[in-house]
């Protein structure tokens, strides 16, 4: 892929334009980048996009920056990270600030509260979306460690309310272990 | 000095804000509220309410609101960067990790088990909007009298549309608005 003002203007332009639709908190970005960088531009595979957010979660931060920090890197480096850092936050801090200026007239708004009210349904939509192409991935591979990790997992956040930093580091840990067991039989079968 | 003031509070809130915005929002509470009183109470409620209804992070929608309202637009800036500025170094090289190992056997394992895991992490809070947009009241009653049926009609039509056609999800997600306005406005 060249790298040239257009490529990074397209970096630019498309996380800005998924920041500025990350309502409902930061896992609704990955869904959305999903559907841009894996689907519509194929820059990446759906795989690493597990990776980086598994990352981006068990970093401290903001999510949706912290995927956007990842993507950049991925695709440009330290300068691609830097431009999809300014795409990801200019939304928010343009939003906000506008707000500010005048936030008791945007909070009893009528019209703004029924709008967001529609879109809270329509993001729910989107990441069951994403969740059920995922996890019909998942039970596709036909493999019994990773879809008991997948319900364990799911148990423990959801109904559990365990915190998510020590659910990756759990899962990880079951996949180091079965990795290295799997080594161990094959090398001794040879 | 306000500005260094704003970067290192801020900074302070990026780096303890481990899973999600909700886990953040004592930590923003803390530095703003209790240690520097640039907001009261009933501002920081109005925060969050904001940053429900837009996009983007919590944490840098009040560093945002809070920066303009003690320093204006710098202050705004100055705020933002110290609340990524700890993401950024530590995202940065667990990146350059990733792509360094990734290829390692025991990486590899990692991150086998990780996948399924991110899977469930996504899925259930897909659950949890979902309740949210379902019994729009107060408390989550998870009674089905109180359920929104508007909110379930959009849902369902949403879900089917973007399963159908792969529709672009920001295209469903404004629909979804126009469609709550409408219905909400005349029903």
């Amino acid at each position: 892929m060249t790298k040239d003002m257009k490529f990074y203007l397209k970096l630019f332009s498309s996380t800005f334009y998924l920041s500025a639709f990350t309502f409902g908190g930061g896992y609704v970005i990955i869904p959305l980048m999903k559907k841009k960088f894996v689907d519509e531009y194929q820059w990446i595979e759906e795989k690493e996009i597990l990776d980086l957010t598994a990352i981006a979660q068990s970093t401290p931060g903001a999510m949706a920056v912290n995927a956007a920090i990842l993507i950049g890197y991925r695709m440009a480096g330290i300068l691609g990270a830097v431009i999809t850092i300014l795409g990801t936050i200019l939304p928010p801090l343009i939003i906000l600030t506008v707000i500010s200026l005048a936030y008791s007239a945007f909070i009893e708004n009528q019209i703004v509260k029924l709008i967001l009210r529609g879109m809270q349904a329509g993001v729910a939509a989107v990441v069951i979306d994403v969740s059920l192409t995922m996890i019909l991935g998942v039970l596709k591979g036909k493999k019994i460690i990773p879809i008991m990790v997948m319900v364990g997992a799911f148990v423990a956040t959801f109904l559990l309310d365990i915190n998510v930093v020590y659910i990756i580091l759990a899962s990880g840990l079951i996949g180091a272990i079965s990795i290295i067991k799997f080594n161990k039989k094959s090398g001794e079968k040879s | 000095m306000i500005y260094l003031e704003l970067f290192w509070s801020f900074f302070q809130v990026g780096l303890f804000s481990f899973g999600g915005g909700y886990a953040a929002m004592p930590l923003i509470q803390n530095q703003i509220v209790d240690k520097n009183g640039w907001l009261t109470m009933s501002e920081f409620a109005d925060v969050i309410t904001i940053s429900q209804m837009t996009p983007g992070p919590i944490g840098i929608n009040s560093a945002t609101f809070v920066g303009t309202r003690i320093a204006g637009l710098p202050g705004a800036i100055v705020a933002t960067m110290g609340n990524i500025t700890p993401s950024c170094i530590i995202v940065l090289i667990l990146a350059f990790l990733y792509y360094k190992y990734r290829g390692l056997s025991t990486i590899q394992g990692i991150l086998q088990g990780l996948r399924p895991a991110v899977v469930a992490l996504i899925a259930s809070a897909g659950l949890s909007l979902t309740t949210v947009a379902l019994w729009s009241e107060e408390t989550i009653t998870y009674k089905m009298a109180d359920i929104d049926l508007i909110a379930v009609t959009i849902l369902v039509l949403s879900l089917f549309i973007l399963r159908k056609w792969k529709t672009n999800p920001i295209y469903v997600m404004a629909g979804a608005g126009i469609l709550g306005l409408c219905f909400y406005s005349f029903l």
